[in-house]
């Protein structure tokens, strides 16, 4: 085989994955459906495309990157208190405060990037939670900045272009956040079914290997944490800014948590398995909580360990073998 | 698009509000799991409790109740909730609360919507001025600590104390009420340390705190398991409770507290606002109808949640059924009444309870210990929201 086929026949791979398909864009067709038909859960709605987009951000760095983290709550409070105390101190024009979020939420993932790059596995794990907790420690003991346990106060927001404001039904908040999540989807999707995005994968699966092949890790692994650190930042201004609150949680291990088992519960490395798991647990939740509010949690360690049991690469993993081959791609 | 569908979701809020006139629905925010769960099922109980003596129907409107788990602090959920019940259950009054960014964060929602909203006991001062429609039936922590401070220089005989605090936001504003108070009242400070929140070796402060000669030392911890390792650092380094006294809110001596300091814990003054040993009819017959249906004692947490219902009834009552904010809030500005824990009033101006606060002794009596109640400071205001009004 020539150096010509193969180069081609490589583009070709990457062309036929980066192909929309039909089910994708039925199930972006679907998102705006809330506003008509289900217009009391718009504030739902919009905290589920938050959170659908924090789990995009894990997925990139644990489905494609196959780094485990346990603090990405971390990034995703960076950018909720960057957003709140923007809005605070300077003016509550919302896309300014998204960009500094994000751009910010992106340094702090860049320079953890060089410590992050040269760890893998449980070594990883500790790193990713003590850094979390580092930050929510740091939070807690400023308290002059960031109100301390009671959460920051004063974050206001103007309207989005001047004309809408966050209402009480949720109207604008979900406009906003599905907006968001589209955007950085068609990021996410562009850069998971790029070259790089290949090697990504090669790295997940054999690391050595690739390095044998001439592909280096560090870098790759580098540049995904950075670009999922400010994915996360934004999911967290998002949150501050639809909500014009922040509080220490933003940082806690619980969110971290959870978000693992949301990306768990969807499916790992198929970017929709987090907005699915978001969508599934956030309603879940939802329901749960309002039929019994005291033992809803029973509920969804059942719900957790059916999934486990019966589709163990998740919802989407599941979905996947039932449908016929030719409409799913691995 | 946007406009038309907000349009379409104001009017059918307005059908629905129509047609429900004849009940009027409380929607309450409270932790049923996680961390603080305990806390909000107490809270809970004392609503519920009211609610069965007096039955569901006030003013000639049946009462609804609307339960949402928070879960611990999450104001972003907090704030949902309470949005959510507005626009999607038409709640008219919000109550429960026990955790403060909770409560700060559903008080824009009740400003927004222009709902009643009962806080139950989230005790930073603060709260009430988020909204024009919230009303508080617990305390605020300045409230427990000025009156104590007050207390220790003009009555206690008090006038060197060491503070010994818990280096986190309520501890804070804690000590700030009682040294103010309390150097107001002509005491003085003669040291103080804060210790980490999740600290357990109290003998390094204690031997501290002692070598500095106080007559006093106070001590601020959110409770949990702090007190009882607090009560063995004071008996190891040989703090007699006789000779140097120690000061303290109600949770250093709370009923978990007690079980775990057991006898070292004679002697500890604490100010609290409620204890299920108050002697009073009133009380008494509380704490038996309490125990009688949820087999265990009321607290601070049963007690807020108690007059939280109670406030709400006699609002409605006095309002003749009229369930929108600022009839609720008009009728509840001034409404005073006989608590278990004594007389309470909601203050017209700050909309913030005023009470007594007791002060209190760890005393063995019987064999047990209990929290004896030898002082009252009659009618106390929440300190913060008076120097901010001036």
């Amino acid at each position: 085989m020539a150096l010509g086929e193969v180069k081609s026949a490589s583009v070709d791979h990457i062309a036929r994955r980066a192909k929309w398909h039909p089910l994708e864009i039925v199930f972006w067709l679907t998102t705006p459906l809330p506003f008509v038909l289900t217009p009391d859960y718009l504030q739902l709605a919009s905290q589920i495309a938050i959170t659908a987009l924090f789990a995009i951000s894990l997925d990139l760095i644990l489905g494609y990157g196959g780094l485990v983290s346990l603090g990405h709550a971390a990034f995703f409070g960076l950018g909720a208190y960057t957003a709140g105390l923007f809005s605070k101190h300077f003016w509550g024009e919302p896309f300014s405060g998204l960009l500094l979020a994000a751009i910010v939420a992106g340094l702090f993932g860049y320079a953890l990037s060089f410590v992050i790059a040269t760890f893998r596995g449980l070594a990883l794990i500790m790193i990713t939670m003590g850094i979390g907790q580092l930050l929510l420690e740091a939070a807690n003991s400023l308290g002059w900045l960031t109100g301390g346990a009671d959460g920051l106060q004063g974050v206001k927001m103007s309207p989005l272009f001047n004309r809408f404001r966050f209402d009480l039904y949720g109207v604008t908040a979900y406009a906003y956040s599905l907006t968001a999540l589209f955007l950085c989807f068609l990021v996410a999707r562009r850069v998971t079914n790029s070259p790089f995005g290949l090697s990504l994968r090669g790295i997940r699966e054999n690391s050595t290997r690739m390095l044998a092949i001439g592909a280096p890790n560090t870098r790759r692994v580098r540049m995904i944490f950075t670009i999922a650190a400010v994915m996360a930042g934004i999911a967290g201004a998002l949150l501050t800014q639809t909500t014009e609150t922040v509080s220490l949680e933003t940082l806690g291990f619980q969110r971290s948590a959870d978000l693992l088992v949301i990306l768990i519960l969807g499916g790992v490395g198929r970017l929709y398995g987090g907005v699915i798991g978001a969508v599934i647990y956030m309603i879940a939740r939802d329901q749960f909580s309002g039929v019994n509010p005291q033992y809803w949690y029973f509920w969804i360690g059942m719900l957790l360990i059916a999934v486990v049991v019966f589709l163990p690469n998740g919802i989407l993993g599941g979905a996947a073998r039932l449908l016929p081959k030719t409409w799913v791609r691995a | 698009m946007l406009r038309l569908f907000s349009g379409f979701a104001a009017v059918s809020a307005l059908v629905a509000a129509s047609s429900a006139q004849a009940q009027v629905k409380i929607g309450m925010i409270v932790s049923y799991s996680g961390q603080f769960a305990d806390t909000g099922i107490q809270l809970d109980n004392g609503f519920k409790l009211y609610m069965k003596q007096k039955g569901d129907t006030v003013a000639g409107k049946k009462v609804e109740v609307i339960r949402k788990d928070v879960g611990g602090i999450a104001p972003d959920l907090a704030k949902r909730l309470a949005q959510e019940l507005i626009v999607r259950d038409k709640a008219d009054v919000l109550g429960g609360f026990e955790l403060t960014p909770n409560a700060l964060a559903a008080g824009d929602v009740s400003a927004e919507a222009k709902k009643m909203m009962v806080v139950m006991n989230a005790a930073t001062s603060i709260i009430t001025t988020k909204s024009p429609y919230i009303a508080r039936t617990s305390v605020t922590t300045p409230m427990l600590n000025d009156a104590l401070g007050t207390w220790a220089a003009k009555s206690g005989g008090i006038k060197k104390v060491y503070t010994l605090v818990s280096d986190f936001g309520p501890g804070h504003d804690a000590l700030n009420a009682f040294k103010e108070a309390f150097t107001a009242a002509g005491g003085q400070i003669v040291g103080s340390a804060l210790f980490p929140v999740a600290n357990m070796d109290f003998g390094a402060f204690v031997q501290a705190a002692k070598d500095s000669n106080p007559d006093a030392i106070y001590i601020w911890t959110p409770g949990g398991t702090q007190p009882g390792a607090i009560g063995k650092a004071l008996n190891e380094r040989g703090v007699d409770t006789t000779k140097i006294k120690i000061l303290g809110q109600d949770e250093l001596t709370g009923v978990s507290a007690l079980k775990s300091m057991g006898d070292l814990g004679v002697g500890i003054i604490t100010a609290a606002m409620y204890d299920y040993n108050l002697q009073n009819p009133l009380n008494q017959e509380f704490v038996k109808a309490y125990q009688a249906e949820y087999n265990r004692e009321p607290d601070i947490f049963s007690m807020g949640g108690y007059d939280g219902a109670q406030l709400i009834y006699r609002s409605l009552e006095k309002s003749g059924g009229k369930a929108d904010g600022d009839s609720l809030i008009a009728a509840a500005k001034g409404m005073a009444w006989q608590s278990p824990r004594g007389p309470v009033m909601i203050d017209p101006e700050t909309r913030d309870i005023i009470l007594d606060v007791y002060i209190r002794k760890v005393e063995k009596v019987n064999g047990q210990l209990r929290n004896v109640e030898f002082a009252k400071i009659e009618k106390v205001k929440d300190p913060v929201k008076a120097k901010m009004a001036k």
